[in-house]
């Protein structure tokens, strides 16, 4: 299967966009991605190993937090996606 | 430095008129030239943010996903996004920063007074991840359509 590197995490990952893995779920092709590219993982990662709140991983059109999360199966023709959130606005915070 | 064409320039100041008093938000299209940024065309967003559209904005990821799909069949690269502040300065908030995770990227942000795009500015995020992320003020290099050819 195909993971997709968005273009800031692709200075981690060799400058590639789209690295093949092979596996079995969603957790072992990030675990195969970030064994390939160890600076990745504190990108993608929090300290405790959890995915980061503002990383999307994407398997095809479907976002894995509404399927199996890292538990979701993957097949060879799949492709994950790997998108940090888009947001802001001109109010602060109180 | 962020370059851009006129065209695609009006595009992103009219999409934050067309979306008035809301935000508007989108992606820019383009190419990474060492550490400069060359737009080749825009993509208009939803903001998701329908509980307080006027100062936030939120792109759907599985939008994000589908332009970063078909934007890579084309050839180009995300090398940055933009959105307006609707009657507030086209400064970065703190907002902004907090919630800006694409480093290397450019923000682009427009100020929309009373309906009119005023002033727009870009700030490329640089650091090396999230503990030291920074927006910097960068140049707007417009081609106009002879130069651009």
């Amino acid at each position: 299967m195909k993971i997709l590197i968005p273009t800031p995490l692709r200075q981690y990952a060799a400058k590639k966009d789209a690295v093949d893995v092979a596996a079995n779920t969603v957790g072992e092709a990030l675990t195969s991605l970030t064994s390939q590219y160890s600076d990745l993982r504190r990108h993608l990662y929090t300290d405790d190993g959890k995915l980061r709140a503002f990383v999307n991983v994407y398997l095809n059109d479907e976002d894995i937090r509404y399927l199996q999360k890292e538990n979701t199966p993957v097949r060879d023709g799949d492709t994950l996606s790997i998108v940090p959130s888009i947001a802001g606005g001109c109010r602060c915070p109180r | 430095m962020l370059t851009i064409r006129q065209s695609e320039l009006e595009a992103l100041r009219r999409h934050g008129e067309e979306t008035y008093p809301h935000e508007c938000c989108g992606v820019m299209l383009g190419r990474m030239e060492g550490t400069e940024r060359v737009v080749e065309t825009v993509s208009r967003a939803g903001n998701t943010r329908v509980d307080s559209p006027h100062n936030r904005y939120n792109i759907d990821p599985r939008e994000l996903v589908r332009i970063q799909r078909e934007s890579r069949g084309r050839g180009l690269d995300i090398v940055g996004f933009y959105h307006s502040h609707p009657d507030h300065p086209a400064r970065w908030s703190q907002t902004d920063l907090a919630e800006a995770h694409w480093v290397g990227c450019s923000y682009v942000i427009t100020s929309v007074e009373h309906g009119r795009a005023a002033l727009t500015n870009s700030f490329a995020l640089e650091g090396t991840g999230e503990e030291d992320k920074h927006f910097v003020d960068e140049g707007i290099r417009v081609l106009t359509a002879e130069a651009a050819d």
